[in-house]
């Protein structure tokens, strides 16, 4: 297929269009990734997680630097979020790498969240395979920095940072939305700020006092250091050492063969996420478009019919087949 | 108390009178105007009427006083303007050098008092017109400055000791300073007879202007080096002019403006303390701020009458200044730049005029009016002729300038005054508790109480709750074309071969070993204007001065916080 | 169940940092509904196309105050039919006189805005003249 050539070519726009039918979830670019997915699997994905005016676009911004400067090519989806209100969204992140922005190494494309929750948008995952295809060696996925339940990134990455500041209450929120569990590598940001050497100890004694078994082939996360952005040389300095943090990271997953564990739980959200699109939502479709569902929806209310019965119903009408 | 008790009690009794019939009469009224006409254009709320009990908690002495008297609400000057009026100071800079220089002489000619430098965006984001960066922007909006050769012939004729300058210049306002400097030494003045003003605030241009170089906390370092040297070498200058101008023009609201402003100026007090370990009253008489005269006429005289009050508070009570010419806010006003409109442009002249009066009734020391074209293009001879006479009508014709601070203890004036003066000090307070502006404008605080302000009052001017004559009321379908000033695109290719010359006959070696010594002083922290000096006056450029400054403190780019 | 979303780029070229009609431009396209995508100041033409392309928008909106349109504005039209991608729709704004207008227009730009237009003229002018891609 034409597509896939010319993404594989190393073609940005026809690969940003891709992304776009994807978000826009045009039928015709399910079948392009058809295509694709046998060809991914290549590229190191880093995904960046932490609580809004943490930092993370900025570190991304290093993070590109450093990258460039070790000759790999970088791709960057940045998430921010749609208005509920509008659908609208305004997409900023890109503002803080507008200076890679003429490096043809770098390709970073801004994703709204379109309602989905979890810190990422839905095209994510896709996204992802069409910036490997495209031979970007490292992709950097930017959640969305709610400071909520934003845990989904995991299931993307072979790699996830968790930013923190001192003095924002990061340390019980991050607790409590439990994207502790899920971090290869905290980076505490803006560490020239009071609070700093408080917040690296806690994060210390939670990581000393959870299991073994919670290290995933003895890999114990490490707490990394940023101080003021502002500060050239020491900001280089702090970002080519999580540079390298990350690469031992891949390396660790690699020597102890976890890429494929890793990579499991990718396959199983993109499994449940193709069964639901493929089998629930063309039904679901039907049942709105033919005026069912409404009549159902009434029933339901009257107690006429109760929704697990009615649910029986329509499984046996429409999947009769297909199970 | 302000009023005795037998005025507020009869006074008391009228207004409930009068209160009845206003009710009486609105009840039949069909149609009234929604809530926000009858607030100011910041959308401060207005009443109605004032009346004593709106300031019945006045203390005379200690509100609102005499001119040149503590805490200045009526101005600094004993003599108010039958002394000397404000300086007639028209902000201008076009092209090259040479036809700058020619429209200064035609403004000194037609009775202007003070000179305003306007440079190209080259020169105020400190890079050369040769950058790659300039591409399509030499003397567009200014005039384009490379060198000191450049800054010669710009100043060519005029009597530096004689004519005060202002130079709206932020970044790289240390080098264009140190050329200031040394075209006087050439010209055989001494440094302490030359006397003007530069921009140099930074803070602001985080806040709104985004004339960005290196990160915040470099830059107050650099402006700092300013006010020790203009304190130690240059008495008569203003190093710094503390601006509320551009953050108004950036959406702010007229109480925003006044707090950010007098905010930015404390920190800029407090570097210098801290840093420099100067006595207060050693420069506090030669900071200066410049103000933003908007449309709305009493919320902008009552903003002036206010900043001076702040002011004098905050030095004398914050910093325990001792010298009252600390406590003296001097400002520069210019009219405002966003109120004009391209509908019907010779309406611009009518609210240039009166928004220079209120600026003159807020005691202003210097005045810019805009041009009826300025929203077109830079202004051309006629528009600015026009807007200078604006001035000189205000000043000769009115007799607004006859008496000191006429509006003094209207019930209006001194309540809104009283209003603003507190809604200030509420924000003024609030940045404290972030640790200062510096701290507020990382966490984005200021920048997004503005673009909040300006968006809602776009909606405000789309569903014509606020009006804009020939906007959104009035709208006129005839076409009126006014004359425009043209720059001529060649001039680029001129300055590019001016500055290649420059760069040709100039001892190299003697201007790369200015720029070292400048990049080892920068890593020292030591003051940086002697070694600017020597530098220009090696021929370095404006770009390979702000160079050296991005290679040391970073380069600060704009992070576009919602 | 496929949903498209116009997508627009609001950008700042040249050294011009005043930046409040972009910003305000960008809240009134997201409260219009869009994906509004906004480089910050001080952008090479280079920068913005290098964007746009990589966002895929549909509308690029350019505002300068400089002056400095007459090169900056053909410079973007020009990079971006350089790149294949002048279906991307570009529109300006900022201080630019009259006279100006017609060499814009010949540079590819489909409106330019001056002070004083409202965000309802140019939202309608978008919905009229803008659909996304099919």
């Amino acid at each position: 297929m034409e597509i896939t050539k010319k993404i594989q070519g190393g073609d940005i726009r026809a690969a940003s269009r891709l992304i776009r039918n994807l978000e826009d979830r045009m039928p015709e670019a399910k079948l392009t990734i058809k295509h694709l997915f046998p060809l991914t699997g290549r590229a190191h994905v880093i995904g960046i997680t932490g609580s809004p005016g943490a930092g993370k676009s900025t570190l991304t911004d290093g993070l590109i630097d450093c990258f460039r400067k070790k000759g790999k090519t970088v791709g960057v989806l940045a998430v921010d979020p749609t208005s509920p209100f509008t659908g609208g969204a305004i997409l900023g992140d890109r503002i803080r790498m507008q200076r890679h922005a003429e490096d043809p190494g770098v390709f970073v494309r801004s994703l709204a969240t379109r309602g989905a929750l979890g810190g990422l948008a839905k095209a994510v995952g896709d996204a992802i395979h069409v910036m490997d295809v495209l031979g970007e060696d490292i992709i950097i996925v930017e959640t969305v920095g709610t400071g909520q339940q934003e845990v989904d990134i995991i299931n993307h990455s072979h790699t996830v940072l968790v930013v923190l500041v001192p003095g924002m209450g990061d340390e019980i929120q991050a607790i409590k939305a439990g994207i502790l569990e899920i971090a290869d590598i905290f980076v505490v940001n803006k560490a020239d700020r009071e609070g700093s050497s408080k917040l690296s100890r806690e994060l210390m004694a939670m990581l000393d006092m959870a299991p073994p078994s919670a290290f995933q082939g003895g890999w114990r996360p490490s707490i990394m250091k940023v101080e003021n952005a502002f500060q050239p040389e020491s900001f280089n300095k702090a970002l080519d050492d999580i540079c390298n943090k990350i690469e031992e990271h891949y390396k660790h997953l690699v020597d102890k063969d976890l890429i494929g564990s890793r990579m499991r739980r990718k396959a199983t959200v993109e499994l449940n996420e193709a069964i639901r699109a493929t089998i629930l939502e063309p039904v679901l479709l039907k049942l709105l478009g033919s005026g069912r569902m409404e009549e159902l929806i009434e029933k339901v209310m009257k107690k006429e019919i109760d929704p697990y019965t009615a649910a029986e119903d329509i499984a046996k009408r429409n999947l009769e087949g297909c199970l | 108390m302000y009023f005795a008790k037998e005025v507020l009690e009869s006074s008391s009794k009228m207004r409930k009178r009068w209160e009845d019939e206003v009710k009486k009469l609105v009840s039949k009224w069909a149609d009234q105007k929604p809530e926000a006409q009858w607030s100011t254009v910041s959308d401060l709320p207005i009443k109605r009427l004032y009346t004593p009990d709106d300031i019945k908690d006045m203390d005379f002495e200690r509100d609102i006083s005499y001119p040149g008297q503590y805490p200045y609400t009526r101005g600094n000057q004993v003599t108010g303007y039958r002394g000397k009026y404000w300086t007639f100071r028209m902000f201008s800079g076009m092209g090259d050098a040479a036809t700058t220089n020619e429209r200064w002489h035609m403004l000194l000619k037609e009775g202007q008092t003070g000179l305003s430098t306007a440079f190209d965006f080259p020169t105020l984001m400190g890079y050369d017109t040769d950058s790659p960066k300039a591409r399509g922007e030499c003397g567009k909006c200014g005039v384009a400055i490379d060198t000191l050769e450049d800054f010669l012939v710009l100043t060519k004729g005029i009597p530096l000791d004689k004519i005060t300058t202002s130079m709206t210049i932020n970044p790289p306002a240390t080098a264009l300073w140190a050329m200031y400097c040394a075209a006087a030494e050439i010209h055989g003045i001494p440094l302490n007879k030359i006397g003007g003003t530069i921009q140099n605030d930074m803070l602001k241009e985080f806040i709104a202007q985004k004339t960005l170089m290196c990160p915040p906390e470099p830059s107050v370092k650099l402006i700092s080096d300013t006010v020790e040297f203009g304190t130690l070498h240059v008495p008569k200058w203003n190093t710094i002019s503390i601006s509320g101008y551009h953050i108004r023009e950036a959406g702010a609201t007229a109480v925003q403006e006044l707090a950010f402003t007098l905010r930015d100026g404390m920190e800029y007090v407090e570097d210098v303390l801290r840093r420099k370990k100067l006595d207060v009253d050693s420069f506090g008489p030669r900071l200066s701020f410049f103000f933003n005269a908007h449309c709305d006429f009493f919320e902008e005289i009552c903003k002036m009458r206010a900043a001076r009050r702040i002011w004098a508070k905050a030095m004398k009570e914050r910093y325990k200044s001792k010298d009252e010419r600390s406590w003296w806010m001097r400002f520069h006003t210019q009219t405002a730049g966003c109120s004009l409109t391209a509908q019907q442009p010779y309406n611009n002249v009518v609210r240039t005029a009166t928004q220079a009066l209120s600026a003159v009734l807020g005691g202003t020391q210097s005045l810019h009016t805009n041009s009826l074209d300025e929203v077109w293009c830079l202004p051309s001879d006629f528009a600015v002729q026009i807007a200078l006479r604006t001035q000189q009508i205000i000043a000769e014709e009115t007799g607004a300038a006859t008496t000191i601070d006429p509006l003094a203890g209207s019930y209006f004036v001194e309540a809104l005054t009283n209003e603003m003066e507190k809604q200030a000090w509420d924000y003024i307070h609030k940045i404290d508790d972030m640790g200062g502006m510096v701290a507020a404008i990382e966490k984005g605080f200021p920048q997004l109480e503005i673009s909040d302000a300006a968006y809602k009052f776009q909606r405000q001017i789309d569903s014509a709750e606020k009006i804009m004559v020939g906007v959104n009321k009035y709208v006129s379908t005839e076409k009126e074309t006014i004359p425009f000033l043209e720059i001529d695109d060649k001039i680029e290719l001129e300055q590019i071969e001016r500055l290649a010359a420059v760069r040709r006959k100039r001892d190299s070696k003697a201007a790369m070993k200015c720029l070292s010594d400048l990049k080892a002083a920068c890593k020292k922290g030591e003051n940086v204007m002697p070694f600017c000096i020597e530098a220009v006056k090696a021929l370095c450029s404006v770009q390979e001065i702000c160079d050296v400054y991005r290679e040391v403190y970073g380069e600060y780019r704009d992070p576009g916080l919602y | 169940m496929s949903d498209r979303k116009l997508r627009v780029m609001v950008a700042k070229p040249g050294l011009d940092g005043h930046d409040r009609g972009a910003r305000v431009l960008a809240r009134c396209f997201r409260d219009a509904g869009y994906e509004v995508i906004y480089t910050g100041c001080h952008q090479t033409p280079e920068q913005i196309v290098s964007a746009a392309v990589q966002e895929d928008v549909d509308l690029l909106g350019l505002s300068c105050l400089s002056g400095a349109h007459r090169y900056l504005y053909p410079a973007v039209t020009k990079l971006l039919k350089d790149k294949g991608a002048d279906d991307i729709m570009v529109i300006g704004g900022g201080i630019i006189p009259e006279q100006d207008f017609q060499l814009l227009y010949d540079a590819g730009l489909k409106a330019i805005f001056v002070p004083g237009a409202t965000l309802d003229t140019i939202v309608t002018w978008i919905n009229t003249n803008v659909k996304p891609r099919a």
